[in-house]
């Protein structure tokens, strides 16, 4: 694990409770999906809690996401509320999304968070084109895309890095490398080991991130920040990780080697235990100090299931509406 | 009143938005000075804007319309030219998925405003891939408005009213427009979606038309005239939203309708018109409806072979004359 020394404990219990969030909203809502409670598909980013929050974390409010059908890490990390996307996915009135997105297509505006996205890869433009939005401005925020390593063969991508790249944008392409498009995995897709090399082609600015090390994503991220704000981006940062379950809640990731998994999920690889440990070995936090957290959050996602339950079921001709600012053409 | 160009008026309305609203901004292929757009369209806008709002792209229609929508949903309005529709099939997703939806997806949260200026149409031998007429296509996708301006003053004003609608808008242009004259007043005006403009008064049959076959649906009707067929001829300016009240109206007083259409007939949007007869004017129809289309076939490079497929004004002039 890279150095914490020199990040606030404030920042550090921020990542810890983030990553929490995630890792307990992800295992919830995988269960209430598997008993048949939550319609429609479910992405999971178990296992790739620090790759999200460590780029989340180096953000202002201000700056911009765009994310992926695995997207619910990604929004939870930049303040999205557990309630109403747990109410999203209950498909009902309180949803962020008031029942038509679900899980792939939650957005906050308020948090500027541009949406998770439905279409492989796309979210590069949208995040280009938010970017170019901030330059246009002269404001000095940010915007990231999110997107695995699949999305990075979709000409979206190669024609987002081209276009950031021509016209330094302040965009953050922040993919997240966990080994597998779907079912087809990396070594298969593409030739070179890196993701990081697609940068070279465009002359952008690349790093290498343990994707399961919160800090060293953290710390990338920063840099990448800083060189966006002083417009000398775009920036790409390929976090390695592992995506734990299949590409969704069912698919039981049968072109997986025997053992990769257990190897991701290792104390060595697991992202959180790799973070309590060292909290607790270098004395920034006690084992209590971090347990409380973990409870705190395990509370808050027993509320957001009751809320999500509880939240009134749309009425079916709320259909109609939202297709057009001023009703139905 | 002073005369200019659909390609001025187009300029022009650009211009006016852009010094009306810095958040306004320009997005596409080779449209700085001293190109100035592959029509020339945007002539003069860099110059007077700066490359930064008239921002020159690669050749990457995806990154461009994908970029436009993420401005939008970031607050800006920006214009996104793409050459031609035909291109659209590079950039569909961007349209269709992103802009058309979002909106909805984020059950209201996030607007769109987005501009897709394009353009269409035949009849400079510019064969199956440059030529195309696709307003259907955009039509059929819940959450785009879609417009066809046929005039000089329309173009104007329905831009200038696409540039400040929340949501995102198809604007078509037609590629043998850009040189027509019309009358457009110096004043600010705007143009509202949604109104169709009875081009000429009639009692005998209803002949709808829109972009270039408004023109060849007057001549039609001129020659008509002679025959003693008294044509009512509608513009329908968009298509989405569609003024079904002028067209329903129109049919229930002459009894007939006739659709020109210069995209391939099948799924049309002709036929949409056809079915909105059906359902809304069924008990005043006197004859079967009648749409004059190109033939389904991809459009041909040959002069000959063109003017085959696409209709022009003896095609509509025989075709009605039929009804009778």
């Amino acid at each position: 694990m890279k150095s914490f020394k020199g990040i606030p404990k404030s920042v550090l219990t921020d990542m810890y409770t983030q990553m929490e969030k995630i890792r307990q909203f992800e295992l919830k809502s995988v269960d209430l999906y598997q008993v048949g409670e939550l319609p429609g598909f479910l992405h999971s980013c178990l296992g790739q809690e620090a790759a999200a929050v460590g780029v989340v974390a180096a953000l202002k409010e201000t700056d911009y996401i765009v994310t992926t059908h695995r997207g619910h890490g990604h929004v939870i990390a930049k303040g999205a509320e557990l309630n109403r996307m747990m109410a999203e996915l209950y498909a009902k009135e309180d949803g962020y999304c008031r029942g038509k997105g679900g899980s792939m297509h939650i957005m906050d505006r308020t948090k500027n968070i541009l949406g998770a996205n439905g279409i492989v890869g796309q979210g590069t433009t949208l995040a280009t084109g938010a970017g170019l939005a901030a330059q246009l401005r002269g404001t000095d925020q940010v915007s990231v895309a999110f997107f695995g390593d699949g999305a990075q063969n979709e000409g979206f991508f190669h024609e987002s890095m081209n276009m950031a790249s021509i016209w330094n944008l302040p965009v953050i392409f922040a993919c997240e490398n966990n080994m597998y498009a779907e079912s087809t995995c990396q070594t298969y897709h593409m030739r070179p080991d890196d993701i990081a090399e697609r940068a070279k082609g465009y002359g952008v600015t690349s790093y290498i991130a343990d994707g399961n090390d919160v800090i060293d994503v953290y710390l990338k991220a920063c840099e990448a920040v800083k060189q966006c704000r002083n417009g000398d981006g775009p920036v790409l940062i390929e976090s390695k990780t592992y995506r734990w379950l299949g590409h969704y809640v069912g698919d039981p990731g049968v072109y997986r080697p025997d053992g990769e998994v257990a190897l991701w999920k290792s104390d060595e690889k697991e992202p959180m235990h790799q973070f309590r440990e060292q909290m607790i070995k270098n004395e920034i936090f006690t084992k209590s100090e971090l347990d409380k957290i973990q409870n705190d959050v395990a509370d808050m996602i027993i509320s957001a299931v009751e809320f999500g339950r509880n939240s009134k079921p749309l009425p079916p001709e709320s259909a109609l509406e939202d297709v057009y600012i001023e009703g139905l053409l | 009143m002073r005369t200019i160009t659909y390609r001025e008026a187009i300029n022009e309305a650009l211009a006016e938005e852009m010094r009306r609203d810095p958040e306004v901004f320009l997005i596409g292929e080779d449209l700085a000075d001293p190109f100035g757009g592959s029509y020339k369209v945007t002539k003069g806008l860099s110059t007077e804007f700066g490359c930064d709002r008239v921002r020159n792209t690669p050749i990457s229609e995806a990154g461009l319309a994908g970029a436009a929508v993420g401005a939008a949903m970031a607050g800006m309005r920006p214009v996104a030219e793409i050459m031609y529709i035909d291109f659209t099939g590079c950039c569909f997703d961007a349209i269709v998925n992103q802009a058309a939806k979002i909106h909805y997806m984020s059950g209201g949260q996030v607007q769109v405003p987005v501009v897709f200026r394009t353009q269409q149409g035949s009849g400079r031998s510019s064969a199956a891939q440059h030529a195309q007429s696709w307003e259907a296509i955009f039509a059929h996708i819940p959450g785009l408005k879609v417009v066809m301006p046929a005039t000089p003053y329309d173009a104007k004003g329905m831009l200038k009213t696409a540039i400040r609608d929340n949501d995102p808008v198809m604007f078509i242009e037609h590629k043998l427009l850009y040189g027509v004259k019309g009358e457009v007043p110096e004043e600010e005006y705007t143009v509202p979606f949604g109104k169709a403009e009875v081009r000429k008064e009639g009692k005998d049959i209803t002949l709808i038309a829109s972009l270039r076959m408004v023109d060849f649906a007057l001549e039609a009707a001129d020659k008509l005239k002679a025959d003693g067929i008294d044509a009512e001829v509608i513009d329908l300016r968009s298509i989405v939203p569609l003024d079904k009240d002028t067209i329903i109206s129109s049919i229930k007083k002459t009894g007939r309708l006739a659709i020109a259409q210069e995209a391939v007939e099948r799924c049309g949007f002709a036929s949409e018109i056809a079915t909105l007869a059906m359902e809304l004017a069924f008990d005043y129809l006197d004859a079967p409806v009648k749409r004059i289309c190109a033939t389904n076939t991809p459009v041909a490079f040959a002069p000959a072979l063109e003017d085959f497929i696409i209709p022009n004004t003896e095609k509509i002039y025989s075709a009605v004359k039929e009804m009778f």
